[in-house]
C-alpha cells in the first residue's frame, strides 16, 4: 500500500484513510453505499457507516430532543395517593425535596445525569449543527466538538428512564404511585439518544470546513 | 491477516478524537492539527493504570455489596435493604420481570465486568494471540453496557424522592448505594483506560 504524499509537510495527510481505533489497522476509505456499514476486516470494529439522516436530520433530532427535555421537566413525573388525596411532584420537586431531606450526594448526582449533562449537551449540538447545516464550523466548534468526544458516555438519560420504572413498581408496595406524561416525555429523549448512539457526530469534522477569515 | 497493515507500521496516527489520520513524528508529542487533542499511538500506561482502577472498583463492590443501599420505614416497622435483598423483594412482591433487570444490571454486570477487564488485561499483557477477535468484542461490550449498572443508583434516588412525600414511611439511601455508585464510575474508567489495540500487539502476530 503506497502512502498519499499530499498535505503531508503540513503533518496532514487528506482523509483517504481509515484507522481502526480498536486495533489500529489502516484502510482505504471509500464511499458506502445507502445504509452500508464499514467493518475492520482484522477486529470487526465498526469503521463507519452511511446515515440516512444528515446534518439537517440530526439537527431535528436535537430539536425534538429538546421539546421532549423541557416537556419532561415542566410535567410532573409522578403522582402519588397518600391520604386520599393526590400528590404529583417534578423533577425538580424530586431533587429539591432530597436535598433538603439529607441525600445531597444522589440529589446532585440525579440533577447532573437528567438535568444539566442533557441540557448542555443537547446545547452544544444543536450549536454546532446549526453551522455545520450550511457546511460551515460554529465559533468555538473545535472546543464543542471536543468536549462532546469527551462527555460521550457518561450521559446517562435512558438508564434513569428505565430506573424510574423500577422505582415506581417499587414504590407500589408502599402506597399509590402512577406515572405521569413527565416520564414519558423522557422516555421520548430516551429514544431519541438511541438513535443518536448509531451517528458518529464525528464525521461533522469531514463535512465541515474551517472559515476562512 | 497479517496483510493488512498497522498505523504504527506506516507511521501514522489516528486522532480519537475527531478521527483525523495523523503522521507520527518519532519522539515528539505531537497534536492533532485539526482538533488538537494529544496524540497517542497507545493510551499512556493503559495497564498500570487499567489494573489500579479495577483493584480499586473491587474494593468499593465489596461494601457496596455488603452494606444496605436503602432504608424503608413503613409504621414501626424498619427495613435495610441490600443489592440483593432487594432483588428478592422485588421478585417476592409480584415483578419477576423487573427483578432480573435490577438483578443483571447490579450484580451480573458489575461482576463480568471484573471478568472480563481483568482476562483482557492478563491476555494482552502476555501478548496472547488467542481468540483475538472475540476478545475486541469482549471489550467493546464491556464498554457498551458499563453505565447500565447505574439502574440501582436511580432507583434509590427516585424512591427515596417519591417517598420524601409520604408522612407515615420514608426511605432514605444508606452508605452502601454510594459504594456501588463509585464502583460503578470507576470500572468506567477502568474500561476506558485499557486500550484494545494493546490485544493486537502480541509477539506472534500472525493469526
Ligand atoms: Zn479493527
Ligand atoms: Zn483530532
Amino acid at each position: 500500500m503506497t502512502m498519499p504524499v499530499q498535505g503531508v509537510q503540513h503533518g496532514i495527510a487528506p482523509p483517504t484513510l481509515w484507522i481502526c481505533e480498536h486495533c489500529d489497522t489502516v484502510f482505504r476509505r471509500r464511499v458506502l453505499a445507502c445504509g452500508e456499514v464499514a467493518r475492520c476486516a482484522r477486529c470487526d470494529a465498526i469503521l463507519a457507516r452511511h446515515h440516512r439522516v444528515g446534518v439537517r436530520g440530526m439537527l431535528a433530532l436535537v430539536l425534538t430532543a429538546m421539546i421532549a427535555f423541557i416537556q419532561g421537566n415542566i410535567w410532573p413525573i409522578v403522582t402519588l395517593g397518600l391520604n386520599g388525596h393526590l400528590i404529583s411532584t417534578t423533577l425538580w420537586g424530586c431533587i429539591v425535596m432530597m436535598w433538603n431531606e439529607h441525600a445531597q450526594v444522589v440529589s446532585v448526582i440525579a440533577a447532573m445525569t437528567l438535568f444539566f449533562i442533557p441540557i448542555f449537551k443537547m446545547g452544544l449540538l444543536g450549536w454546532v449543527l446549526l453551522y455545520a447545516r450550511k457546511g460551515e464550523r460554529a465559533p468555538g466548534f473545535r472546543l464543542a466538538m471536543v468536549t462532546l468526544h469527551r462527555i460521550g458516555p457518561w450521559t446517562m438519560s435512558e438508564v434513569f428512564v428505565l430506573g424510574t420504572l423500577v422505582a415506581i413498581v417499587k414504590a407500589h408496595m408502599y402506597f399509590d404511585v402512577v406515572p405521569n406524561a413527565g416520564i414519558f416525555a423522557y422516555g421520548v429523549l430516551m429514544l431519541i439518544i438511541t438513535a443518536f448512539a448509531s451517528i458518529d457526530v464525528r464525521e461533522l469534522w469531514d463535512l465541515t470546513e474551517e472559515r476562512r477569515a | 491477516m497479517s496483510g493488512l497493515p498497522r498505523a504504527g507500521d506506516l507511521g501514522l496516527i489516528g486522532c480519537h478524537v475527531c478521527g483525523m489520520v495523523c503522521r507520527d513524528v518519532p519522539g515528539h508529542d505531537v497534536g492533532c492539527p485539526r482538533c488538537g487533542s494529544a496524540l497517542h499511538n497507545r493510551k499512556a500506561a493503559s495497564y498500570t493504570r487499567c489494573w489500579a482502577l479495577l483493584i480499586a472498583a473491587f474494593f468499593f463492590y465489596i461494601p457496596a455489596n455488603v452494606l444496605p443501599i436503602m432504608r424503608t420505614v413503613s409504621v414501626g416497622d424498619v427495613d435495610d435493604n441490600t443489592i440483593l435483598s432487594g432483588v428478592i423483594e422485588l421478585w417476592v412482591k409480584g415483578s419477576p420481570d423487573l427483578a432480573v433487570i435490577v438483578f443483571t444490571a447490579s450484580i451480573v454486570v458489575p461482576v463480568l465486568k471484573f471478568f472480563a477487564l481483568g482476562l483482557l488485561l492478563i491476555s494482552s499483557q502476555r501478548g496472547s494471540g488467542w481468540a483475538r477477535r472475540q476478545r475486541a468484542k469482549l471489550y467493546r461490550l464491556v464498554e457498551f453496557i458499563g453505565y447500565w449498572s447505574m439502574l440501582d443508583v436511580f432507583v434509590v434516588a427516585l424512591l427515596t424522592a417519591l417517598v420524601q412525600f409520604g408522612f407515615f414511611s420514608q426511605v432514605e439511601p444508606l452508605p452502601g448505594v454510594v459504594f456501588f455508585g463509585l464502583t460503578v464510575v470507576i470500572t468506567m474508567l477502568a474500561s476506558m483506560t485499557f486500550d484494545p489495540r494493546l490485544i493486537w500487539d502480541g509477539r506472534d502476530f500472525d493469526d
